[in-house]
């Protein structure tokens, strides 16, 4: 329908616009302020309310938690603490920085961290991603500007996680009550939210916010949240000035907005990427051809996945082999994976006794266009896909019940940095592992249940190597995005899609 | 019997088939967004399977689904639709919230489109077959031919883009409602127009009106008092559609221009499978269309003595 849409409207626009004499506008950055698009509303200013990308955004603007990771490098930097180690296996203790204001003028202390850890923790208060918390045992306050967070296990993610938990000042946020605080919100971070709601929410730069942080004081004056359900709503609204920045434009929308001089168009990289899981061990019927190792790697070798990247994402996207995203820690990027070559794939089938192809089901739920590229790479090579194309629950349903021989789809690790993340998801055992490989269930859970960083690296990679080696999956790409900015608008682009709005400056 | 009683029974039966309906739909519609898969995995996405059990007990998806309808219903019936998923807010409060604006823009394109589909449609009869009808009726087509979507586009490169006089979407301002009320009348202006048309023609052909002619009354009489108030009963019936489909429907329009309404926040529950906001869009929205349809049955009732209240069409 997107697509449908997208297309009509060039279409449109191509008729329309010569015979208008159409022109973009410029606009002034005269008022100090960027408007940004959004294809969602902001549920509630509250951001352990708000879910999804928008509600992690928030977080970022209005309030900062005590660790941050860099967009670009990916690394941990101080934000509300300045340093951490840790201690022993389960507990990591942190120093807090001094001098941090809330934006009503609360100081910030150990007090704030215990309040909010205590209040996410609490299953009454039903936050929308209580997974941030749930590997939490305690908090200890040693002094104002000292923690110590105990774990319940072993907890190796333990940063990734704490980068997703704003902290929340324990005297208003006790005073005003969950309700009220998501009208008002009041945090740490460089923005305060001035007006907010339905469609629209104002923030404007927190002019005190504090120094030697990873974060700074926002060179832009107000920042307008504007949500455009419709994205070719939203590249009208670019052209026409009236927004400065949009993300996730589609790629035939993209390529007509390069040709347009006033606009920046970005294809960058997120940690999503692309898959196809086999139903090889969660009951698969006896004679499945996936069985066969051959087979799977023919499968491997048919699909010709590097065409399909740039034809559908874009130039940035890169072919994976590992099941993983190349940026998340221990995700092998040197694995030799399967080049395609259908001559191949068929020589497999056919010394696995399949000559003449078989029909298999095929699940989907997101990228028609990737599914269809991908059937006709199997029809190739002599594989037919019976296609079913479901909705997100119905494919899990059925890939959980053993129904869904091969599955197409994608996995953004809830933005978490680190293999582990989508190992312990697809291959640890649950109900999404449908290998149920024991080595490979046993280094998953090694690499989880570890801190000491190689033991990590070596546990995930040998895990990796196995699944390459099996061709339990056929791991695709890289999944990247498009930003499109004013050409006069300088701001930077993100590797895990978290922009850093108060680093943007007009030129 | 008196027509009074014969109305209050009339009035009694459609009430009664009014909340059948709504019982119906709501059956139905909490059946089939049950058949489309597990909601707790769909809210929990990338999460662990631990955390769709979470989600499950915390949303009571856990429970029998029979129970979970039962409990819906009891709260249904109270005026509590449940809690936003999404939002985390009373769907009843948000969706509060949202219908004044989806209601003025509704109301805009009715009027909008009843002004120019009755003098339209009249102007057509009176001139039938001839080309002044002809053009009326390529008019008429054409709005029926182009999609919603085409014709919002269109608008917004017109008015926005080239000419900027209105803004490209948000409904906080009337400048806001225009461009999505002028392509809401385009959409619902042909059928209006049509009715008009056929029964304004049926209307002049008639015997009353050859023998009101035949009395030598004014022509203008002739077609406003006698000729358009018949025409106007089958259009009643329409329109009242019409504006049920707006105050639900208008999804495509709301989406593109990025009003907050009730069609937008339809499209937002579906994307962010916010099954209590969708359950309660399907209820209302049928709601809607329900006690229009019997708004509009009254009022035909009203305006034509030939109605038989006894015989409802």
């Amino acid at each position: 329908m997107k697509i449908f849409r997208a297309l009509s409207f060039a279409l449109a626009l191509g008729v329309a616009a010569p015979a208008l004499g159409l022109a973009p506008a410029i606009a002034s950055p005269a008022d100090d302020t960027l408007t940004a698009a959004f294809g969602f509303q902001l549920p509630t200013l509250d951001s352990y309310y708000a879910g999804g990308r928008e509600g992690y955004l928030l977080g970022l603007l209005a309030f900062d938690a005590l660790v941050y990771r860099n967009p670009n490098t990916l690394e941990f930097e101080p934000l509300l603490a300045t340093d951490w180690r840790q201690i022993d296996p389960l507990t990591l203790e942190l120093d807090l920085r001094q001098g941090v204001k809330f934006h009503n003028g609360d100081d910030f202390t150990a007090e704030d961290v215990a309040y909010t850890i205590a209040f996410a923790a609490d299953p009454e208060n039903k936050i929308f991603s209580p997974e941030k918390v749930v590997w939490i045992d305690s908090v200890e306050v040693l002094d104002p500007y000292k923690i110590r967070i105990k774990a319940k296990q072993v907890s190796p993610m333990a940063l990734n996680y704490l980068i997703q938990i704003p902290i929340l000042p324990a005297r208003y946020h006790a005073a005003v009550g969950k309700d009220e605080f998501g009208q008002k919100p009041i945090g740490t971070g460089p923005y305060l939210v001035a007006r907010g709601g339905g469609n629209t929410v104002t923030f404007t730069a927190n002019k005190d916010y504090f120094d030697g942080g990873a974060k700074s004081v926002p060179a832009i004056g107000t920042l307008v949240y504007k949500t455009v359900p419709d994205v070719t709503t939203q590249v009208a609204e670019l052209m026409a000035g009236s927004v400065d920045w949009a993300y996730y434009i589609p790629n035939d929308l993209a390529d007509q907005l390069r040709l347009n001089p006033d606009l920046a168009v970005t294809n960058a990289e997120t940690f999503r990427v692309g898959f196809i899981t086999m139903n090889v061990g969660n009951n698969p019927s006896p004679d499945s051809p996936l069985l066969d190792k051959r087979v799977r790697q023919a499968l491997n070798h048919a699909i010709d996945r590097a065409a399909i990247a740039k034809a559908l994402y874009g130039d940035s996207a890169t072919v994976i082999n590992a099941p993983c995203s190349p940026f998340q820690f221990g995700c092998l990027t040197d694995l030799p994976g399967y080049e395609y070559d259908p001559a191949k794939a068929r020589a497999l089938l056919a010394e696995a006794g399949f000559a003449d192809g078989f029909t298999i089901d095929v699940y989907g739920y997101r990228s028609r266009p990737v599914a269809d590229a991908i059937l006709g790479y199997l029809r190739d090579v002599g594989i037919t896909g019976n296609l079913n194309w479901q909705q997100y629950p119905a494919v899990v349903k059925a890939r959980r019940d053993g129904e869904a021989s091969l599955v197409i789809d994608d996995f953004g690790s809830s933005g978490i940095a680190d293999a582990g993340y989508i190992l312990s998801y697809f291959f640890a055992g649950t109900s999404d592992d449908l290998v149920h490989d024991d080595e490979v269930t046993a280094l998953v859970e090694a690499g989880n249940t570890s801190i000491d960083a190689d033991v990590r690296l070596e546990a995930y990679g040998d895990a990796e190597r196995r699944i390459s080696d099996e061709a339990y999956w056929v791991p695709l790409f890289t999944m990247p995005i498009n930003y499109v900015a004013k050409g006069s608008l300088d701001i930077p682009i993100p590797r895990d899609e978290n922009v850093e709005f108060w680093r943007a400056a007009w030129k | 019997m008196s027509s009074r009683t014969a109305l209050a029974g009339y009035v009694v039966r459609r009430l009664g088939m009014a909340v059948a309906v709504l019982f119906t739909i709501s059956l139905v519609s909490f059946f089939l967004l049950k058949l489309s898969g597990d909601l707790a995995t769909s809210l929990a996405r990338d999460s662990s399977g631990a955390y769709v059990e979470f989600l499950r007990r915390q949303y009571g998806l856990d429970q029998p689904i029979v129970v979970q309808y039962g409990q819906w219903l009891g709260r249904a019936m109270t005026g509590d639709l449940g809690t936003s998923f999404y939002f985390n807010e009373p769907v009843a409060a948000l969706f509060a919230a949202r219908l004044p604006v989806t209601m003025l823009l509704s109301l805009m394109a009715i009027v909008l489109a009843l002004a120019i589909s009755l003098p339209l449609g009249i102007l057509a009869a009176l001139n039938e077959d001839r080309l002044g009808d002809r053009l009326i009726q390529l008019f008429a087509l054409s709005g029926q031919a182009m999609p919603v979507f085409w014709s919002s586009y269109l608008f917004i490169i017109f008015f926005a883009l080239q000419l900027r006089v209105l803004p490209i979407s948000g409904g906080a301002s009337f400048a806001g409602l225009v461009m999505p009320a002028l392509t809401l009348a385009l959409f619902t202006m042909p059928a209006l127009l049509r009715i008009t048309r056929a029964g304004m023609s049926d209307a002049l052909a008639s015997d009353y009106v050859r023998t009101a002619r035949a009395k030598g009354l004014r022509w203008s009489v002739i077609v406003t008092r006698h000729a358009l108030r018949n025409a106007l009963v089958p259009l009643i019936g329409i329109a009242a559609v019409q504006f049920g489909l707006l105050l639900g429907g208008s999804v495509v329009v709301e989406t593109i221009f990025a009003i907050d309404g009730i069609g937008y926040f339809s499209w937002q529950a579906i994307s962010q499978n916010d099954f209590p906001v969708v359950q309660a869009t399907v209820l209302v929205v049928s709601a809607f269309y329900v006690l229009l349809t019997l708004a509009a049955d009254l009022l035909s009732a009203w305006i034509d003595p030939q109605f038989k209240l006894g015989r409802p069409a």
